[in-house]
């Protein structure tokens, strides 16, 4: 059991003005319970994110190039490891992760049985489950990340993850930019991390659009096997790399 | 097959001499770093090699058995083309993965230089200055 965790919850921000208040407030609220600071990652937006981030009661980063989401969360992360969270937390800014599920998504950590935790979507009925053509895309992902490190995963594409101390470490070294949701999991799994998933209700967006339109489908789905399968053969004959510096 | 004639040879090496006077301007004027100017010298001196020596493509192409000289052209060409094109690929994937470095220290900076100027102004009561950073 771990004692007195310091836990990170990283909000990677790309132009939610009307979404990322309500969403800091949320998690804020759960500060009763659980020993936890915000920080919002700016990714550049070009709305007034910004102005509005800066109001809210929690910490920020102002990246000055935008990155995309595995860059800014690239950032959260190394700002976790090199101020020494114990736990960091994945939450989306466009209000689809309810905060009130953090408690349960950090159990297994908390426990110590789990590494990496991942809040799915599939694993039990109810909330918002996303598109049918969405669904099949995960579906394919699952597979190849099946075939890759033997492990089952059912929301690969799942945003909603926490870390402990050992894996905040692996991921400020290294965090795949771009769609970095399935890559990472084959990254987990070639570092033999303990992944555990939780059955979370998630919503539909508040606000903001969605980064993978339908055009961009393909070069989504192209891109993340490529990643994937190149991640895979990066860190297959590689045991990993120690306590890299953050 | 005929061996060029000496109007395009002269062109050419007119030509040759022109694009390493443009490079040598854009090296001088620091528009271009001189590890990327070796491979468009190289480049030239080759041009130049062959225009001077007017039997030489058809030579080349009669060592390596190739019928039709000017395909050899073409397709040295073209591979060299390749060859920099990846090269340029690769600088450029190195050059995006510094950017995220960069990036990412530039924002924790940023952080560290509003928290302190925050302390300041909540030490001594006055509203966060510039002159406080």
């Amino acid at each position: 059991m771990l004692t007195n965790p310091r836990i990170l919850v990283i909000v990677p921000c790309f132009n939610e003005e009307a979404a990322i208040a309500g969403v800091v407030e949320e998690i804020n609220r759960q500060r009763t319970q659980l020993p936890l600071d915000v920080l919002v990652v700016n990714d550049c937006s070009t709305d007034r994110s910004p102005d509005v981030i800066r109001r809210l009661n929690c910490l920020w980063l102002d990246l000055p190039v935008n990155l995309g989401i595995g860059g800014a969360m690239h950032a959260g992360y190394k700002y976790a490891c090199r101020n020494g969270y114990d736990i960091a937390v994945q939450m989306d800014g466009d209000g689809q992760h309810p905060a009130d599920e953090l408690p349960r998504l950090l159990r297994p950590i908390l426990d110590e049985k789990a590494d990496v935790v991942i809040g799915s979507r599939f694993l039990a009925k109810g909330g918002f489950r996303s598109t049918w053509l969405r669904r099949t895309g995960i579906r394919y992902f699952r597979w190849l990340n099946r075939s890759l490190i033997g492990q089952l995963i059912h929301d690969s594409t799942s945003g909603f993850r926490a870390f402990n101390r050992r894996t905040i470490e692996i991921v400020s070294a290294y965090y795949p930019d771009e769609y970095p949701e399935p890559e990472s999991i084959v990254q987990f799994g070639l570092h033999n991390l303990r992944m555990v998933e939780v059955p979370v209700q998630m919503r539909e967006r508040q606000g903001g659009t969605s980064s993978i339109t339908s055009l961009k489908a393909v070069y989504y789905m192209f891109k993340v096997t490529l990643a994937t399968v190149f991640i895979y053969l990066r860190l297959r004959n590689q045991s990993h790399y120690g306590n890299a510096a953050c | 097959m005929e061996t060029l004639p000496v109007k395009i040879q002269i062109i050419s090496v007119i030509g040759a001499l022109g694009f390493l006077a443009m490079i040598a301007r854009l090296i001088v004027r620091g528009k271009l770093r001189e590890e990327y100017a070796i491979v468009w010298i190289i480049c030239t001196a080759i041009l130049t090699v062959f225009s001077i020596w007017r039997k030489g493509l058809e030579e080349i192409s009669l060592l390596l058995g190739v019928f039709y000289p000017p395909s050899l052209i073409f397709l040295a060409a073209i591979f060299a083309i390749i060859v920099f094109l990846v090269h340029l690929s690769v600088v450029n994937s190195r050059m995006q993965s510094e950017i995220k470095v960069l990036t990412h220290e530039v924002a924790f900076l940023k952080q560290q230089l509003q928290k302190r100027a925050g302390e300041t102004a909540v030490s001594s009561g006055d509203e966060p200055v510039s002159a406080a950073v």
